[in-house]
């Protein structure tokens, strides 16, 4: 994902807006789906339009149906709608609060947290029944004379994230049923744990907005992915990047060898074809048509390594293969460090990324004493596994940086796994400068492979051009 | 009866008059696609309601609902147009010997021989409909690059004809069950809608609608424990579908009261996977009470 360039960002991030922004409603809607742009959502021009168009109809003095419309032309997948609601309410709220710092408005009225007077435990069972009920409005009120109660008991941290929680704390808000409580107390039986949350997030808006107002400025607001976003971190492992190689790759890999494929060789008449195309010679069949050798499709074996060697890699290589999996159909992964173990069904089952990682390192049972990569047994399982199915279109893919631990790397076998499928590539995630050096023993490899270092998602993309070569004839 | 909405509530009042509940932003989206004549892009679990969507949609607005199920390598042939070349071979043969190829030519190639598919049925249509093209994931690319002209300027190039552009609008759903992504040039046409598992209350709702019989109760009890199904971390969680087969298996068995026993029996409606099975009897099952007679029996 392209990051914004800097000049862009310190726009977007910047303590202010900038001065000379047109006001309205239009200019703050662009200003939206740029910030959207910054997180990484492809926020097109037709997007917009659509989304001034969806204006028109519906009430824009309604948050939830505003909100809505926007997601509903803004935001294009689940991933992009939970992008959408974070920077929307970061967006928005930050709006209103700047107009309100310009304008030097203070909100009046409400609670005057002086002069109220609070009982502490009517205002525990007052909060814990509205979030039974979840009255966000009501919730809403309750959370600033909470902070109004609380705020004069001691001061406050500084740090909003810490004061949410010693506010939460203290009133006693929690998932798990309390039996020590007393009959009639809502908090009895445990509160929704998705109340709580709620509940938590006003509170950290009423605080932000306080703080806003004493220092009559906004905070600097951060970009998502420092804070919220659980992609793979590493050097490189963004997985939109990820994803939008391998789908090319897939692409490439649907067409390529297609036009070398011979049409003549077994064709056959298409009856239907022929008919049709016999009426421009009167019902007379003159050209023959045939029906077309559809591409099989590819069948590809990925075999990942996902020991603590390649830790900063296998994360990479984990999205690559759940990118893989999106885009074939015909695809048997494994994972392996001591062992093998195939993980096929993880990646046809699980859509997210992070449950995927999570489920390979909890069962694949990958790791048996020592914990170290041992290529020679794990090619002789895998030969064993899956010595039948490999055919000469076949495509075997090995992801992993070669380092035994001193263990016999067992060429021998690679070699006819190798010789059995039509072709085999070995991605390593180690510059190149580093191969053969220490216990890495990729050159016994590289004989009967292709090789390519593979560390940034340029070098997938050259991976992906030779893959999709056509095939030399053999 | 043909309606046309006015205004959101206009459109979650008119699904719920024909048996359909919705979801806070369904009936929001759903009347924008009315008013905007843009596609809608529905994603979600299996079960959730997508095409039931469509076909509420089309029972409310009064319109034909027109569907074109998607799979692994459907062609322009199945989902646009096809010439019905057996009715062009009799038409030449029937021809008296003086025609000129000329008039043939323009004769055979006109709508009279054209077998219309889903697509163009719905184009073609004089009163609007409601188009539902289910599971567009099924389908390969190439599919999806065809639709474009169609779901942006409701309009197909046939060759022979020229370009044939939509009598009336139809209102448009594709549903996905996201086993792919779709392409951006897709998306980029549509609105989207994700259509997740609803929240307690409003199952708790559908279920009652479907099966205004059953105990309030029971019912209750029933989205309960299909929520924390849910959690379970299962192949296939139990969707809105199933919620109502189950409560309808408990009609019909007339269970008063949904105990381990009950469960343990009717689990497989919900549950379709041998390894959910197992799994959802010991984590559910047990939590449920046994009911004391069956207990002192066994």
């Amino acid at each position: 994902m392209p990051r914004p360039p800097a000049s862009r960002r310190a726009a977007l991030y910047g303590a202010t807006a900038p001065e000379d922004a047109p006001p309205g409603l239009a200019a703050h809607l662009l200003q939206f789906g740029e910030e959207l742009r910054g997180e990484g959502v492809a926020v097109g021009t037709s997007e917009l339009l659509d989304a001034f168009e969806v204006l028109r109809e519906v009430p824009w003095t309604e948050a939830e149906d505003f909100r809505e419309g926007l997601a509903a032309t803004l935001a294009k997948s689940q991933e992009d709608r939970r992008i959408f609601d974070l920077v929307f309410d970061r967006f928005f709220f930050r709006a209103a609060e700047l107009a309100a710092v310009r304008e030097g408005v203070t909100e009046g009225g409400g609670i005057d947290a002086a002069g109220a007077e609070l009982n502490l435990e009517t205002l525990r069972q007052e909060i814990a029944r509205a979030l039974r009920e979840g009255n966000q409005g009501q919730m809403r009120d309750l959370a600033r004379l909470a902070i109004a109660a609380f705020g004069r008991q001691g001061e406050g941290s500084g740090v909003i994230g810490v004061d949410v929680q010693r506010i939460r704390r203290s009133l006693g808000l929690r998932a798990e049923p309390q039996p020590d409580l007393a009959e009639d107390d809502p908090r009895r039986d445990g509160l929704p744990r998705d109340a709580i949350r709620r509940f938590e997030a006003l509170l950290r808006q009423e605080l932000e907005r306080a703080q806003i107002e004493r220092t009559e400025s906004l905070p600097p607001a951060r970009p998502l992915n420092e804070l919220d976003r659980a992609l793979p971190s590493g050097p490189l492992q963004d997985l939109a990047a990820v994803h939008r190689v391998v789908a090319q790759l897939k692409r490439r890999l649907k067409t390529q060898g297609q036009e070398s494929r011979g049409h003549k060789r077994h064709a056959h008449v298409d009856v239907r074809r022929t008919m049709r195309a016999s009426l421009e010679t009167g019902g007379v069949p003159v050209v023959l048509k045939y029906k077309p050798v559809r591409p099989r499709r590819p069948e590809i074996y990925v075999l990942c390594d996902v020991s603590t060697s390649v830790t900063s890699a296998s994360v990479f290589f984990l999205s690559v293969l759940h990118a893989l999996h999106d885009s074939f159909r015909k695809m048997r992964s494994f994972v392996f460090i001591e062992r093998i173990s195939e993980v096929t069904d993880v990646f046809a089952r699980e859509r997210d990324f992070k449950a995927v990682s999570d489920a390979i390192s909890r069962d694949s049972g990958v790791a048996d004493i020592s914990g170290y990569t041992d290529y020679g047994r794990v090619w002789s399982e895998f030969a064993m596994l899956v010595e039948d199915d490999l055919h000469p279109r076949a495509t075997v893919i090995v992801l992993g940086d070669a380092r035994t631990n001193g263990r016999d790397p067992r060429a021998d076998i690679f070699a006819t796994v190798a010789a059995r499928a039509g072709r085999t590539f070995w991605l390593n995630p180690e510059p190149r400068l580093y191969w053969n050096y220490g216990d890495s023993v990729i050159a016994a490899y590289e004989r009967y492979c292709e090789a390519f270092e593979c560390w940034t998602t340029g070098q997938l993309e050259d991976f992906v051009k030779a893959l999709t070569r056509p095939v030399s004839a053999r | 009866m043909a309606a046309s909405p006015q205004s959101i509530d206009d459109v979650a009042a008119g699904l719920r008059s024909v048996g359909y509940l919705p979801g806070e932003s369904t009936a929001l989206v759903s009347f924008l696609a009315a008013k905007l004549g843009k596609p809608i892009l529905v994603e979600g679990p299996a079960g959730v309601g997508k095409t039931e969507l469509a076909r509420a949609l089309s029972t409310y607005l009064g319109r034909p609902l027109v569907r074109l199920q998607c799979y692994e390598g459907l062609d322009e042939a199945k989902a646009l147009y096809e010439w019905n070349y057996r009715k062009q071979l009799l038409r030449i043969q029937a021809e008296a010997e003086g025609a000129g190829w000329q008039e043939v030519q323009d004769d055979i190639f006109g709508e009279e021989f054209l077998l219309e598919r889903p697509l163009m049925t719905a184009i073609a249509a004089v009163e609007p409909v409601v188009l539902l093209i289910d599971e567009i994931d099924k389908t390969d690319q190439e599919f999806e690059a065809m639709l474009l002209e169609l779901l942006s300027d409701f309009q197909i190039s046939i060759p022979e004809l020229g370009r044939f552009e939509a009598r009336t609008r139809p209102i448009v759903l594709l549903t996905s069950n996201n086993t792919r992504e779709l392409t951006e040039a897709l998306k980029r046409r549509c609105l989207y809608l994700w259509l997740d598992y609803p929240q307690l209350e409003h199952e708790l709702a559908i279920v009652k609608l479907h099966t205004p019989d059953l105990d309030d109760a029971i019912a209750r009890k029933l989205v309960e424990i299909i929520a924390m199904v849910r959690e379970l971390d299962l192949k296939k969680p139990p969707s809105i579908a199933e919620s109502v087969d189950w409560a309808r298996a408990l009609l019909l068995l007339g269970a008063d009261d949904i105990d381990n026993e009950v469960f343990v029996q009717t689990m497989s409606v919900i549950v379709k996977h041998r390894t959910d099975l197992d799994v959802v009897a010991e984590r559910v099952g047990m939590k449920l009470p046994v009911r004391a007679a069956s207990a002192g029996q066994s």
